[in-house]
């Protein structure tokens, strides 16, 4: 049971919202003009000869995609705001990648939800219904660069109306699944869902 | 990303094991080497902590903080032993 | 015997600011009331904790600076990025409470039984708790030679600068300045690299005990280049700091 915390006279944490960002800040969130690095674990470097981004099925690839490949399919730029569970958003924020309506929308079936896997081993579960419709993309660039491998690259999930964390960094592909299944954070206590605006942060939220 | 080591999670240890347990010895599930908590790779600043094998990077602690309760797992760490004799 | 006679429940408690000092213009030492405060160890340190009026929070480490049976103190260097140094350099004001958990440490830590030589290799405020030990080996009256190799950016960057000048018996101190030199410097004046520990440290076979803190590349750096000097890794002690 959380004791009270002793409150720190003349702290005010990190500056909140700022003019003119009212309404695109989530409540609980500090507003960062940096992108700072999070990471779980040492930087994959996977070459790209050898990347590949598969949608699974009940252990096998229904469909994989080379770099190469990838590259040829059709992509977006968009600018959008990002907020990280550990408080910090981040506002229009440009990424370019491949709308993940292109990547699922070439497969059938009746799965609900996606758990996306990465090198390294960090997973993420998502609802299909939030990786598609226009809400996720598969972005490997960032501010018009090639997505730098701290922040994710060669390719990294996007999905900005949920926290950040759902944003699967070196993602390789998404598993189909009928029933959601926690991912890493999730399996620790983190929401299974994680919508910034209802601050879903943890599990019962 | 800068990485710390176990000195820097001393007292959230602590508060989880009731003692002190930097200089306790970690026997790493992935890879098999002894090492002090001490030494194995921190990753603060996450959702999380995130405690690593400094020999081979193998996932040995993860620590959210829900709700106020600690969650804990511990299972990359194959054994942890008490402080021997070494300095 | 330590270990046992001071067990006590670790938890977060209110500690008031009793005097306050800079030792450089970005870096400031706080000493600390600290009610039922059961002593501790050189080498360890306390976790601080911030708590703004909404429940936001947020913690961090820093090395006690002061040895056992001094006052409890910290030194803080203030990071321009940070969210919590600036707060304890520049808002934090003699008589305000300060919630703090420790002492904790078991690993990073010197009494007289450990014995010597001592090798204390510090990078900018690394010197922390580096300085903590040479204090407690002169109250325990441990005549273990100490010498000290510290990587500092400028001479006003030093922390602790007069006092590691004062030393005599059986601890000496180098410094390496990496950015700017004062006129005259004899010192290195570059950063710390293998030739410099062949200089300074005690010989391998000496088997002295190694304490190194500071940014967590000089850390590496300097305890990968220990090891090339035939140094133990057993006998190598590590601590790294962070930025923010």
């Amino acid at each position: 049971m959380e004791g009270m915390s002793l409150i720190s006279r003349g702290f005010h944490g990190r500056r909140r919202t700022p003019a003119g960002a009212e309404g695109r800040v989530p409540p609980g969130q500090y507003v960062t003009d940096g992108f700072p690095v999070l990471s779980a674990g040492p930087t994959p470097r996977t070459p790209l000869t050898e990347w590949t981004f598969s949608v699974r099925r009940g252990g096998s690839n229904l469909r994989s995609w080379s770099w190469a490949e990838m590259l040829a399919l059709p992509a977006e730029t968009v600018t959008v705001d990002i907020h990280c569970v550990t408080r910090w958003s981040k506002l229009d924020t440009q990424w370019r990648g491949v709308s993940l309506d292109t990547l699922l929308g070439q497969v059938e079936g009746d799965a609900g939800y996606v758990l996306a896997f990465c090198d390294g081993g960090y997973t993420t579960n998502l609802p299909i219904a939030d990786v598609t419709g226009g809400r996720a993309w598969l972005a490997c660039e960032y501010d018009e660069q090639p997505l730098d491998p701290e922040h994710g690259g060669p390719a990294r999930l996007l999905v900005p109306h949920l926290y950040f964390w759902k944003s699967a960094k070196w993602v390789r592909g998404v598993e189909l699944l009928e029933h959601d299944e926690p991912g890493f954070w999730e399996t620790y206590g983190y929401h299974m869902y994680g919508d910034p605006w209802k601050e879903q942060r943890y599990s019962g939220d | 990303m800068e990485t710390l080591d176990g000195n820097a999670i001393a007292g959230l240890l602590y508060e989880i094991f009731g003692e002190e347990m930097t200089a306790a010895t970690a026997i790493c599930e992935s890879c098999g080497s002894a090492a002090s908590v001490a030494d194995s790779v921190v990753y603060l600043r996450l959702p999380g902590v995130v405690v690593r094998c400094r020999n081979c990077a193998g996932l040995q602690m993860v620590i959210t903080r829900v709700h106020g309760l600690n969650c804990v797992d511990l299972s990359g760490i194959a054994v942890l032993e008490p402080p021997g004799n070494t300095p | 015997m330590e270990g046992t006679a001071l067990q006590r429940r670790l938890t977060w408690q209110a500690a008031t600011v009793t005097a306050a000092a800079w030792e450089t213009p970005s870096v400031r030492t706080l000493e600390l009331a600290v009610p039922g405060w059961p002593g501790h160890r050189a080498g360890q340190h306390l976790d601080v904790r911030l708590t703004a009026e909404d429940g936001y929070a947020a913690e961090r480490s820093y090395s006690i600076a002061s040895a056992p049976g001094e006052p409890v103190a910290i030194t803080v260097e203030r990071l321009e990025d940070g969210e919590v140094s600036p707060y304890l350099t520049g808002e934090l004001r003699i008589g305000d409470t300060l919630e703090l958990r420790g002492p904790v440490g078991g690993y990073f830590v010197w009494a007289e039984a450990d014995g010597g030589p001592l090798l204390l290799v510090a990078g900018g405020s690394g010197v922390v708790p580096l300085r903590a030990i040479i204090r407690q080996r002169r109250r325990s009256g441990s005549d273990a030679p100490i010498r000290m190799l510290y990587s500092a950016r400028t001479l006003p960057d030093v922390i602790y600068r007069d006092e590691l000048d004062s030393y005599r018996n059986g601890v000496a101190v180098s410094y390496a300045l990496t950015r700017a030199r004062p006129p005259g410097w004899t010192g290195y004046a570059r950063p710390v690299d293998a030739g410099m520990l062949a200089e300074v440290a005690w010989p391998a076979g000496e088997e002295p005990l190694v304490f190194v803190c500071g940014p967590t590349g000089f850390v590496e750096t300097v305890a990968g280049e220990l090891v090339g000097l035939g140094y133990s890794p057993g006998r190598v002690k590590t601590e790294r700091f962070g930025g923010i």
